[in-house]
């Protein structure tokens, strides 16, 4: 009797405290002069008004200290938020205790983090942005590729006679082309590998080598890769297939060099997703008589499907933006080519870069940086759409009680 | 819900920018000029057609790109494709047999003529001079619009022993002008490039005392100076920095002062007449074959009117192809390059100062040259 | 998932076994691709690097052995990606916290996509940014560090461009950032419910959840996308190219000087012939075994922790 009453009793007491503690409540909320405090939920809270009370004598003081070694905003606004975290993690432990100040200083960290990252990155979006529109407008950006576009024509636009020629169709089409290409190679033999790795390895001693190898390959320079292609593809087209010299530059072999890139960043991201995906869903799977290739396409894969889509955009991202490899597989083109396997392709890093760097007027450069901006942000509405792309394939798979 | 949306949206986004390539209208001046290239080009006979692979500097670039085009109304049916990866890549990829002409800020060197044999012949390869680009030592500095240097002088600056645009050296040099007391920010180039070997060949030559650094593509990393990659790097770094004083090709100097070099007696502005005259008083290299056409330049020459700063850019051909399409495009190509019209197009689109006449008529004879091998 | 029921699998035991050991031959396969294009890779890098390995002082263009010249640039590498790892990492990680767990959900979605987006944005759009705008905007910055720290052998006389070490590796920092964020925030999601719901029922508050439930959970992971920026990183080329003015090795930060392994391949490999190619690539193989080394130690990391992997 008394072992059955002892543990009912606090919780009719904890009750009957909630109880009134709600009505407390109740009594506060409606009563005229409402007090912090006064009920005993929110007793040991600090009041509402705290951190905007702090924000605001940090400010003061800012400014005060700012004052004595020469104003300027961005000092003030960093003063500021140093002076907030601390007084706030102060105040909290005074008027609450340590734990919640702690659990507000990180949060505090967090939410800092998150805006100093916020700067410099929509800094640069602005600068492709202002920088770009220029040139995406033009007329007929999309449209044209850079036959015909000389120095002279640059040199007309510059001092307003013309508008802006020439455009990115050629390197639009062999980045979709290449990235593609690569795309197809790379993913297939990544996400295999990782599979094997997560699924069917048991962590052998071969699985640790490949393991090992998709670490060393994430540190080849890209450069390297471009080189390792060029000399590959020559071989394979001038001593396997007897074509002439010069042949191997092509798309093909720049979407060869690519991969190279690609593979280990596929392989990593996608070996991590499988990884985090619950043994209880192999377990359960396993336990209803499913052969285990089918529990990996229709069990684990579902479940990992938005992180390995994530990964995947990643690799891509990666490799979208190369320059080098692209240069010495690929060549540079100035007019459009949809072959693949037959002469030279432009990409829209190369165009970037050549455009900037070398000017096609070299005494009138501004018609050559517009195009690059122009061509940088296509590269990154590109990279947008891919992204979506790759979200509604996660959503299409994944499973309903997929995480956030 | 969401999935429908983000797919409405993913399929407005993709077809926006598919109606942008393929709805909108192509701007490119070739469209029109093209028609009326083959017109002609069927009076002319040319009935060469096919891909001419070059690769090499980059600095031939916007030249390349110029002839590129000029060459449709000669031999509408040729295309030119040049890779610019660099001087030594282009001329790597030449010898190797993977491309037909190679640009270079540079002659072939003996050890690489001898390799050429390989691929081009007993006669080897032949440098015919593409453009000349007078090299300036362009400066920057607010309300001084001329400034005369000595080779000795332009030394002791990039190398960093002058370090003040008021310093005695340069007062004495320049008198009338008031030189103020700004700091000397020196640019260099931060590739290796036929930019860096030109300009520290001069200063080789003609200030050995104070440049003790030799004759090199990479700037020599004890300097310590401010640095940017490329042409257009460097005079971009100097137009922005108040005192910034670097050496560019002349054309892509944009509103950058230049220094006028002692030449002689005298102080002489770069300009293409006074670069075209340094190269032709050169003499051709010993050793080469009779149609080669290599040069080595005097950059001590005191010749009133002479600029000592000069890059001479090849292009590098073979003496022999192995079949007689090569041959006929290269011979398209070579002589519009080194024709007026091709000089002309070179010098309106990149500002490369044009071949003289008679190197021009020279150039011509020795592409007449190339022949099928037997 | 609910068509996976016991009596096909046991009815059509034999095609399943079949289908089973095709999938494993399938993946064994795609493992083995990998390791012959590395050896491939490797074999190339090495046969190219080995004439400059063991050449005579005088064809190399420091003048005295390879190692010689290599040494400042590698540690110009590791500094660039040290400083830029430093800044970037603890940044990356807050913001993915702030994705996975602080933010409100509606704010939480766009910002994630705003970070995959920027992890694509080419470097060579990261380096004419850093070029154009953080630089200038870094040089007041410089002058007031040299005037107020000059004392420090890392605040030397600073630069009147900004072309510095310092800004190449702010640069490589916000380049890196999104990479880490993005991968670390899936991590951080796939967080099992149960295990920060356990936490936040004993009373634990929204910090100490994400300390003892989150962040060993995510170890691993986290460790592994550090690792990928720090690849990116490592292996930089045109950011840096673009924004910082190469020489010297020096210990000041904020003054031109000091050079990275990839910066000084790009820029001087195209001019590049004979010797000098073969040692601009040896040079991308001691980048290879430094990017190893640090693959290796993060393994090491990994593997200590391993029990708290989702998938033991």
């Amino acid at each position: 009797m008394i072992k059955e009453q002892t543990p009912s009793d606090p919780t009719k007491t904890a009750a009957g405290e909630l109880s009134a503690d709600v009505t407390d409540v109740k009594n506060a909320q409606q009563g005229p002069g409402r007090r912090h405090g006064r009920s005993r939920l929110t007793a040991g809270q600090k009041p509402r008004w705290t951190a905007w009370a702090v924000a605001g004598g940090a400010l003061i003081i800012a400014a005060a200290l700012m004052a004595l070694i020469g104003f300027n905003i961005a000092g003030w606004l960093i003063i500021t938020a140093i002076l907030y975290v601390v007084a706030m993690y102060v105040t909290t432990t005074i008027m609450e205790n340590r734990r919640k100040a702690t659990d507000g200083l990180w949060t505090n960290l967090i939410v800092g983090s998150f805006l100093i990252a916020l700067i410099p990155l929509i800094s640069v979006l602005w600068t492709v942005i202002s920088h770009g529109t220029p040139g995406l407008t033009a007329p007929g950006f999309f449209a044209s590729d850079m036959k015909g576009v000389t120095g002279i024509t640059d040199q007309k636009t510059e001092a307003g006679d013309l508008p802006l020629i020439g455009g990115i169709k050629h390197a639009l089409m062999g980045t979709l082309l290449i990235t593609l290409a690569a795309t197809i190679i790379s993913v297939p033999i990544g996400l295999l590998t990782s599979i094997y790795l997560v699924e069917y390895s048991n962590d052998n001693s071969l699985s640790k080598v490949i393991r090992f190898f998709v670490d060393v390959m994430t540190g080849i320079p890209s450069i390297v890769a471009g080189l390792f292609a060029s000399g590959l593809m020559m071989f394979i087209c001038q001593k396997i297939l007897q074509m002439p010299p010069g042949s191997n530059v092509m798309g093909f072999s720049a979407a060869v060099g690519l991969s190279v890139l690609m593979i280990p960043v596929v392989v990593r991201s996608t070996e991590e997703m499988l990884r985090v995906v619950p043994n209880e869903l192999r377990e359960a799977s396993a336990a209803l008589g499913v052969r285990k290739w089918r529990t990996t396409l229709k069990v684990v894969l579902p479940t990992a499907i938005s992180g390995i889509a994530s990964g995947i955009t990643l690799a891509i991202a990666r490799v979208v933006g190369e320059t080098a490899p692209i240069l010495v597989t690929a060549g540079v083109a100035l007019s459009t080519n949809f072959n693949l396997f037959k002469d030279w392709m432009m990409t829209l890093p190369v165009f970037i870069y050549r455009q900037l760097m070398n000017p096609t007027a070299p005494m009138a450069p501004t018609a050559s940086e517009e195009r690059a901006w122009g061509a940088a942000l296509v590269l990154i509405i590109i990279v947008m759409l891919l992204n979506l792309l790759a979200r509604v394939v996660a959503k299409i798979f994944a499973p309903k009680t997929a995480g956030r | 819900m969401k999935l429908k949306r983000l797919g409405q949206a993913a399929a407005v986004l993709s077809i926006a920018a598919l109606g942008l390539t393929a709805c909108g209208q192509a701007n490119n001046p070739g469209a029109s000029s093209s028609g009326a290239a083959s017109g002609s080009a069927a009076e002319g006979g040319s009935q060469v057609e096919g891909t001419l692979s070059g690769s090499g500097a980059t600095s031939q670039e916007a030249a390349v790109t110029a002839w590129q085009t000029g060459l449709a109304a000669t031999a509408p049916n040729v295309s030119v494709q040049y890779n610019p990866v660099g001087s030594g890549a282009g001329r790597k990829a030449f010898l190797a047999g993977s491309a037909s002409f190679a640009g270079s800020d540079a002659a072939l060197k003996p050890e690489e003529q001898d390799e050429a044999k390989k691929v081009c012949g007993p006669d080897g390869a032949l440098n015919i001079p593409a453009y000349i680009a007078p090299v300036s030592v362009a400066y920057n500095l607010k309300g001084v619009d001329k400034v005369q240097m000595d080779a000795e002088t332009i030394a002791s600056i990039f190398t960093g022993k002058i370090n003040k645009w008021n310093d005695p050296a340069l007062v004495k040099q320049n008198e009338g002008v008031s030189l103020p007391d700004t700091k000397i920010t020196v640019v260099h180039r931060s590739d290796e490039s036929g930019t860096t070997k030109n300009f520290t060949d001069y200063l080789t030559a003609a200030a050995p005392k104070a440049w003790t650094y030799d004759v090199v593509e990479k700037w020599p990393s004890e300097i310590n100076a401010e640095s940017a990659q490329g042409t257009s790097g460097v005079v971009k770094l100097a137009t922005t920095t108040d005192g910034a004083i670097t050496y560019a090709d002349l054309a892509a100097t944009g509103n950058l002062g230049h220094v006028s070099v002692k030449v002689g007696d005298s102080y002489q502005e770069p300009t293409e007449e006074a670069a075209a005259k340094t190269v032709e008083t050169a003499k051709k290299v010993e050793g080469g074959s009779a149609n080669d056409m290599a040069v080595k330049l005097d950059r001590t020459a005191t010749t009133a009117g002479t600029y000592p700063i000069v890059l001479v850019s090849y292009h590098i051909f073979c003496s022999t192809y192995k079949d007689q399409n090569t041959v006929d495009m290269v011979k398209a190509f070579g002589t519009y390059v080194t024709s007026q019209d091709g000089q002309k197009a070179a010098q309106e689109a990149a500002g490369a100062a044009p071949l003289s006449t008679s190197l021009s008529d020279q150039a011509k004879k020795s592409i007449e040259t190339i022949t099928v091998a037997k | 998932m609910s068509t996976t029921t016991a009596p096909p699998a046991l009815s059509s035991g034999s095609s399943g076994r079949a289908g089973d050991k095709f999938f494993s031959g399938l993946t064994l396969a795609a493992g083995i691709v990998i390791l012959a294009v590395l050896a491939f890779v490797a074999g190339f890098l090495v046969l190219e690097s080995v004439p400059a390995l063991f050449a005579p002082a005088d064809q190399i263009s420091a003048g005295t052995s390879f190692f010689t010249y290599v040494f400042p640039i590698m540690i110009g590498t590791l500094i660039t990606a040290a400083i830029a790892l430093l800044i970037a990492t603890p940044i990356a990680l807050g913001v993915a916290l702030f994705i996975s767990h602080l933010a409100p959900r509606n704010l939480a979605k766009p910002v994630g996509y705003v970070i995959d987006l920027l992890a694509a944005i080419p470097s060579v759009v990261y380096g004419a940014w850093g070029m154009l705008v953080l630089g200038p905007l870094m040089v007041p910055m410089y002058d007031w560090l040299h005037t107020y720290l000059g004392w420090i052998p890392l605040f030397g006389e600073p630069s009147t461009t900004g072309r510095t070490l310092m800004t190449a590796s702010v640069v490589l920092a916000v380049m890196i950032l999104p990479i880490i964020t993005a991968l670390s925030r899936e991590i951080f999601v796939q967080t099992p419910k149960l295990h920060e719901e356990a936490a936040l029922a004993l009373g634990a508050t929204r910090w100490e959840m994400i300390r003892m439930s989150v962040l060993p959970f995510a170890r691993s992971g986290v460790v592994s996308a550090i690792m990928l920026g720090l690849g990116r990183a490592l292996g930089e080329t045109m950011a840096v190219t673009l924004v910082l003015s190469p020489g010297i090795l020096t210990a000041n930060l904020i003054g031109s000087g000091n050079q990275t392994i990839p910066s000084e391949i790009a820029l001087n490999f195209p001019e590049a012939f004979g010797m000098r190619q073969n040692e601009l690539i040896a040079a991308g193989l001691i980048l290879f075994i430094i990017t190893l080394l640090v693959n290796m130690v993060a393994r090491f990391i990994v593997n200590r922790h391993k029990e708290f992997s989702g998938a033991n």
